[in-house]
């Protein structure tokens, strides 16, 4: 009986990937859950499981492009067990002969594997650092040969170094294929900026409120919560009760309709080696602060792990993005659509600032507020702001609800 | 009288490729019946082919070196002469010894052997003589025979084929040899060794068949030395009142000969085995069709050797042999063609496998070559043998074996190593790190795979 082998369904917006690496071979004896190929979409690269043991045959080539319930492969699951007999009866079943009498392969199971490595296979393993264990072998009985090593070290140099420096050869210009994640990146990036009336608004704060809560209670925080008290928390916490009294930017345009959202899961931005991506938090105003710190730090490893799915990075209504980390000072984020604003926090520098007639030393850091003027107005935009800027300069405001 | 036998597995033909089916067959625990014509058991090989040539050839480079390179030695001969029916009388004893072996083996291995021709009388029926056999499977395993010349067919005596120029009761005087492969070449040498003028006659460009060009190259040159007269490009007319003709880019050419060994290839042989009765249909090359499984279009009925397609080789014969047996007893076997090294018992000899530099490049395959010569090699002077070299040819991105050959004194013995190599995927790196005792002339491969990549020790 054959099973066919197709790409899963896995998110609403995502309608096709590409077959990045098959981890078995065309004629593979497959186990069930035995991870086949890794699939990258714009979004995420996720793995497919063989759903049954088998025999496998493969239909694309790695690199392909493949549709969501293309069918891959095929897995037969009447052959998952070891050589296929050849008669030793009169009834001439016809062997499955594939190969031209030239070179009729060896009818042996595919599970017999070897480990053995050549003397070649040894000495790149030791100047690389590549395992051949971690290296899929081509050679006698799944043997790694030097050729496969030769080509892991290609690929793992590619992996290490995205930005790598000019080749030795003194090449003025390298060209490298952007990955479908990249091109998505970029695909929505400049559909945010056609779509939406984009505009940004700048605000200053003041964050020696929240740094002096930081320093009182930092301990005890981490103490009682097992978790560290940042910034994150507050501002996630400030965003939310600015929704609630500017409602218009929690909404979004769907066509002809304005969709209004009651619900509070805020995306937060974080860099991985791959880009940059947002999971969401959700639910943040049920969220104590300790929840909302402990979220974030579990997202962002998730994130940095390669371990995120899609569900993490869809659904938020608000997101807020922090260039402050790269030593941004002041930047004019872009909306992640269908989303119709987003924050930018940027570095806190010492600045001298009047307060009172005085002029003090304080923690000032930039705020921006990047908006879709199509459904939010100058004034809703800055009184947005505005009441962010005065929940982190004054937290005691979180705590009224004012 | 009539009797009738039934069988797990009937083999016709007791050459390399029939007697290790059968022998492969017995050990898997089969009945067998083992069919073949001549009295010995050991087909063309044992009888008429690989193994008397061998000791002709043994025999003959002895006398060669006792005439030629004795004295550099310091062994003092006094006039060295050959009694060439000793030489015979020595050929036949090491051929009676073997073939009296696989006799004695298919005895202890309890194997029905039957002398007589047979025929098919269905495709799971067999007659031999008044004798009737039935078996679940049938093997035909009947070889090859020599091809003949229509405009010059053997007569035994003057126009002959390998089986006659493995037995002249004396030498020759002159000699010519058509057809300049292994076979023609090999016992042109014998003769030439033996005091013949010998004149190997070809048609194509170049002798020695497939083997690279610069190979052939320094062959030719060698055997010219040794006495032998070579001519390429000719293509051979007809044979009347003692002399050969030729031509040769419209040019006539003559060829006094007083023997003439035609050895312009073998064909398949299947003559007599009334394959129709069976169902067993031939390709257009009139050799037995099979499919992967070396199995004919008569259910039950399979083919191995040289009587189906591939090279004509006793070792590719008894590979066929031992998966066909295999197969049959509901194992699994294994052919690949693609290794099979292939030599010429010269000497020097010449040995390939796998795929030559002038066929990588013709195919576009990008590859590194690494070239050793047996000069650089201490144990090749002492033993005599520092003319030729070792050629291996790897993929130039993988680095992996695609093919080697040696031209030198025991070719084809140092070629094993580099098949073994090459049935594990190796690459030239790994034969240049394997350790190969010194001296040897082993090391010639070793430095061969390094010299791929540019870094042989004992030459630039």
């Amino acid at each position: 009986m054959s099973l066919e082998v197709k790409i899963p369904a896995l998110g609403e917006s995502i309608n096709s990937g590409v077959l990045a690496t098959w981890h078995v071979k065309d004629g593979d004896t497959v186990a069930k859950d035995q991870p086949l190929f890794e699939l990258e979409t714009d979004k995420i690269t996720s793995e497919g499981l063989a759903e049954a043991a088998g025999k496998i045959t493969l239909k694309v080539e790695a690199g392909a492009e493949v549709k969501i319930g293309e069918v891959v492969a095929t897995i037969d699951e009447a052959t998952g067990e070891a050589p296929a007999k050849a008669e030793a009866t009169e009834s001439a079943k016809p062997a499955k002969a594939d190969a031209s009498p030239d070179t009729a392969s060896s009818e042996k199971p595919a599970a017999k594997k070897s480990d053995a490595q050549s003397p070649a296979v040894r000495r790149l393993a030791e100047e690389t650092g590549v395992d051949p264990a971690k290296v899929e072998g081509t050679g006698k009985d799944g043997r790694v040969t030097k050729g496969d090593m030769l080509k892991s070290t290609d690929k793992s140099a590619a992996k290490a170094e995205p930005a790598a420096p000019a080749p030795a050869s003194g090449e003025r210009q390298t060209r490298k294929k952007m990955s479908p994640m990249r091109v998505r990146i970029a695909q929505r990036l400049v559909q945010a900026q056609h779509e939406a009336a984009m505009l940004t608004t700048f605000n200053e704060v003041d964050m020696s409120a929240v740094m002096n809560l930081r320093k009182k209670y930092q301990d005890d925080f981490i103490k009682k919560h097992g978790t560290k008290l940042g910034f994150m928390s507050f501002f996630t916490k400030a965003v939310v009760n600015a929704l609630k009294d500017v409602p218009s930017i929690n909404a979004q345009i769907d066509g002809d309709s304005i969709i209004e959202n009651h619900y509070y899961d805020i995306g937060v931005a974080v860099s991985t080696p791959k880009g940059l991506m947002v999971p969401v938090i959700r639910d943040c105003d049920q969220l104590g602060m300790a929840e909302i710190e402990i979220a974030i730090a579990n997202a962002a490893k998730k994130a940095r792990d390669g371990k995120i799915t899609l569900d993490d990075l869809t659904g938020g209504v608000f997101t807020i993005t922090n260039g402050g980390t790269f030593g941004s000072m002041l930047s004019t984020p872009i909306i992640n659509p269908p989303q119709s604003a987003i924050l930018g926090l940027h570095n806190i520098i010492d600045k001298a600032v009047v307060v009172d007639g005085q002029i003090v030393i304080r923690p000032m850091m930039y705020l921006a507020v990047s908006y879709d003027h199509r459904i939010v107005d100058g004034k809703e935009a800055v009184t947005f702001l505005v009441k962010v800027k005065q929940a982190i300069e004054d937290p005691a405001r979180l705590a009224i609800g004012i | 009288m009539s009797s009738s036998s039934s069988f797990d597995l009937i083999v016709i033909g007791a050459g390399p490729g029939g007697y290790v089916c059968a022998f492969r067959a017995a050990q898997l625990g089969l009945k067998i019946a083992l069919i073949e014509k001549r009295k010995e058991l050991g087909g063309t090989c044992l009888n008429v082919g690989c193994i008397p040539s061998k000791a002709l050839l043994a025999s003959s480079e002895h006398f060669a070196f006792s005439q030629h390179h004795a004295a550099e030695h310091g062994i003092k001969l006094d006039g060295v002469s050959i009694d060439v029916a000793t030489m015979l009388k020595k050929k036949q004893g090491i051929v009676d010894k073997m073939t009296g072996g696989i006799s004695m083996l298919a005895k202890a291995r309890k194997i029905t052997v039957i002398t007589g021709e047979a025929k098919f009388t269905s495709a799971n029926t067999i007659a031999v003589g008044d004798q009737s056999l039935t078996a679940k499977n049938i093997v035909i395993a009947t070889g090859s025979a020599p091809v003949e010349l229509p405009f010059m067919k053997f007569d035994g005596e003057t126009v002959v084929s390998s089986d006659q120029a493995i037995a002249f009761t004396e030498v020759p005087k002159k000699l010519v040899v058509v057809g300049g492969g292994a076979i023609g070449l090999e016992l042109g040498c014998v003769w030439a060794r033996l005091g013949a003028d010998v004149t190997v006659v070809e048609f194509l460009p170049q002798i020695a068949g497939a083997s690279d060009g610069d190979v052939v190259r320094s062959f030719t040159r060698i055997l010219q030395k040794q006495g032998l007269k070579i001519e390429v490009n000719a293509k051979v007319t007809g044979f009347a009142k003692g002399v050969l003709t030729a031509e040769r880019d419209g040019k006539k050419l003559e060829f006094p000969a007083d023997k003439v060994l035609v050895a312009v290839g073998r064909r398949p042989y299947a003559d007599g085995l009334d394959l129709a009765k069976a169902g067993v249909e031939l390709t257009d090359k009139k050799r037995i069709k099979v499919d992967a499984h070396l199995k004919t279009t008569a259910p039950g009925v399979w083919a191995i050797g040289d009587v189906i397609d591939g090279p004509m080789l006793a070792h590719k014969a008894e590979e066929d042999g031992a998966a066909v047996a295999e197969w049959i007893a509901g194992k699994a076997g294994h052919i690949n063609w693609d290794l099979m090294p292939a030599i010429i018992y010269t000497d020097p000899e010449i040995a390939t496998v796998g795929l030559g530099e002038d066929a990588a490049k013709a195919k576009g395959i990008k590859i590194n070559v690494g070239k050793f010569n047996f000069a650089a090699n201490a144990r090749a002077h002492a033993n005599d043998g520092a003319e030729g070299f070792v050629k291996i040819i790897a993929d130039a991105t993988t680095d992996k074996i695609l093919g080697a050959q040696i031209l030198g004194k025991n070719a084809g013995e140092l070629i094993s190593e580099i098949v073994t190599h090459m049935e594990y995927g190796g690459s030239a790196e790994d034969l240049g790190r394997t350790v190969h005792a010194h001296p040897t002339m082993s090391e010639a491969v070793k430095e061969a795979g390094l010299a791929v990549s540019k870094s042989a020790i004992h030459a630039l």
